[in-house]
């Protein structure tokens, strides 16, 4: 995974968002990768709105197999979320399962006028009718095969291979 | 015993009975837990659907007005289904047994026993019997003990006072016949908190209550000095046997907590009550509407602390269950 410059992805994640400041959207990343990634973000396009993040342990769909994270954080929305056009941020789209959460959590928050879904690595093995709006880069895995952010001082990228 | 019904055989967390037998992780994992669930009880919508789908029943056999309103926002909050039951004006005033209450709820299909008891050991007793996918928690029985309390408690003073270590804790008043400072003395001490006191008349202390890791007082002005934390009880008026105590005027003068008291304490010390409050007996009413009073703070971080254990207890049955038939 060393081909994939995980700032130049950065910059080019900022390029494609761009067009959409108009709209004054606020950010959201997803803990822990994809708070790292809106922070990274945030910090490029010079946002004015302070960032928030979510931390979807309460809205897991496995909570009753595994049971509640124990490192869960808690959310911090610093703004109010009705009529704002969100952009949701996380670093790996995989599953989609940790976005249905991830939309689930910030409609208890409020109604957003839209959300719109960014993702560094975009990755095959969807189980949810959930795509990304931008994506850094695409890449597909072997199924024994995890893509992990590593940070958050320096982002990098690793490929692991699970459960041999 | 204890220990073996409180863990599963996971070594998690599956019946919260009382704070002997936990960990400092334990309780720290707890404490930690239910601080990302403030933010919850902030929110436009308070609540999140952990627990939903599942039946919490609140049985308590002894009346309580805080403590079963805050497990049942607890619950709510987590989206459980919350039944409220005071069995002592219902069925055992019909001569039914507390297991055969149990049994009768466990047969709706109950997920998790909210107990209050008047008697020591009856959650024990109550989680012995139950089926392995049910779960329970203590919120006190007789004067043994009431770990909820003693974590909203240890809760708050992190909370005020960030460390452990290094603190000086007082709990005043009626330790005898008091469930809470059984269980908060426990916490503290596997907590860290270097200096414990209990500062009570002899009549209401237990015998070699040093063996509980406190140091007695019986003086309020040494018992008070350079504390950081003030743990006042309520005198369990209706729990006295006999003369305990000279008179109600006379225990106040002498234990009553006042500002004039509380002045030794360091100036940034906190006062706490579990509640509910006797004003003018063990707590002048300057103190408890006064600035270092966070006994309404305490309310508020119970429902936190219950949605935490609830949580706790409840995550990752399935899973244990299908272990637990291999």
């Amino acid at each position: 995974m060393n081909q994939i410059d995980v700032d130049q992805t950065l910059n080019s994640l900022a390029d494609k968002l761009r067009p959409l400041l108009e709209n004054k959207p606020v950010m959201i990343g997803i803990h822990t990768g994809g708070a790292w990634v809106a922070q990274r973000l945030h910090d490029i396009l010079a946002m004015d709105d302070a960032i928030g993040t979510l931390d979807i342990s309460f809205y897991r769909d496995d909570f009753t197999r595994i049971g509640l994270n124990p490192q869960v954080k808690a959310s911090d929305l610093p703004f109010d979320v009705d009529d704002r056009h969100i952009i949701l941020v996380d670093d790996v789209l995989h599953t989609g399962r940790t976005i249905r959460a991830a939309m689930n959590e910030i409609f208890d928050y409020g109604r957003p006028a839209s959300i719109t879904l960014v993702v560094l690595i975009c990755r095959d093995g969807r189980e949810l009718p959930i795509q990304a709006d931008v994506i850094g880069e695409t890449v597909t895995l072997k199924p024994n095969q995890e893509i992990k952010l590593t940070g958050p001082d320096t982002l990098a990228l690793e490929i692991q291979e699970v459960g041999a | 015993m204890t220990e073996d019904l409180q863990f599963g055989k996971d070594g998690r967390l599956h019946h919260f009975l009382s704070i002997e037998g936990l960990k400092r992780e334990t309780i720290v994992e707890i404490l930690d837990t239910a601080e990302s669930f403030i933010s919850v009880g902030e929110r436009e919508i308070k609540k999140v659907p952990l627990l939903r789908g599942k039946t919490v029943v609140n049985l308590f056999f002894e009346s309580s007005t805080r403590t079963r309103t805050t497990f049942e926002i607890a619950a709510k909050r987590l989206s459980a289904d919350v039944i409220n039951l005071n069995p002592s004006i219902s069925s055992t005033k019909k001569g039914e047994t507390v297991l055969d209450t149990i049994d009768n709820l466990e047969a709706m299909h109950t997920d998790l026993f909210v107990v209050r008891h008047a008697n020591s050991g009856a959650a024990h007793l109550i989680a012995n019997h139950l089926p392995p996918h049910v779960r329970l928690i203590n919120a006190g029985d007789g004067r043994h003990s009431h770990p909820t309390q003693a974590m909203l408690d240890v809760f708050t003073i992190r909370q005020y006072k960030k460390e452990f270590s290094g603190l000086k804790v007082a709990i005043v008043g009626d330790i005898l016949h008091s469930r809470v400072a059984r269980s908060l003395i426990h916490a503290l001490n596997i907590l860290g908190v270097p200096d414990v006191r209990v500062v009570a008349p002899k009549t209401l202390l237990p015998t070699a209550v040093e063996l509980l890791g406190v140091h007695p007082y019986h003086n309020m002005y040494e018992g008070l000095e350079d504390v950081d934390v003030v743990v006042m009880l309520r005198l369990q008026r209706e729990r006295m046997e006999g003369a305990l105590i000279p008179s109600e005027q006379e225990y106040f003068r002498v234990y009553g907590l006042t500002e004039e008291k509380l002045s030794v304490a360091k100036d940034d010390a906190i006062v706490m009550h579990p509640g509910p409050m006797n004003r003018g007996l063990e707590i002048d009413s300057a103190v408890a509407d006064g600035p270092r009073a966070v006994i309404l703070p305490q309310v508020t971080n119970g429902i936190a602390v219950r949605m935490a254990i609830m949580a706790l207890i409840m995550g990752g049955n399935v899973a244990r269950e299908r272990k637990g038939k291999e």
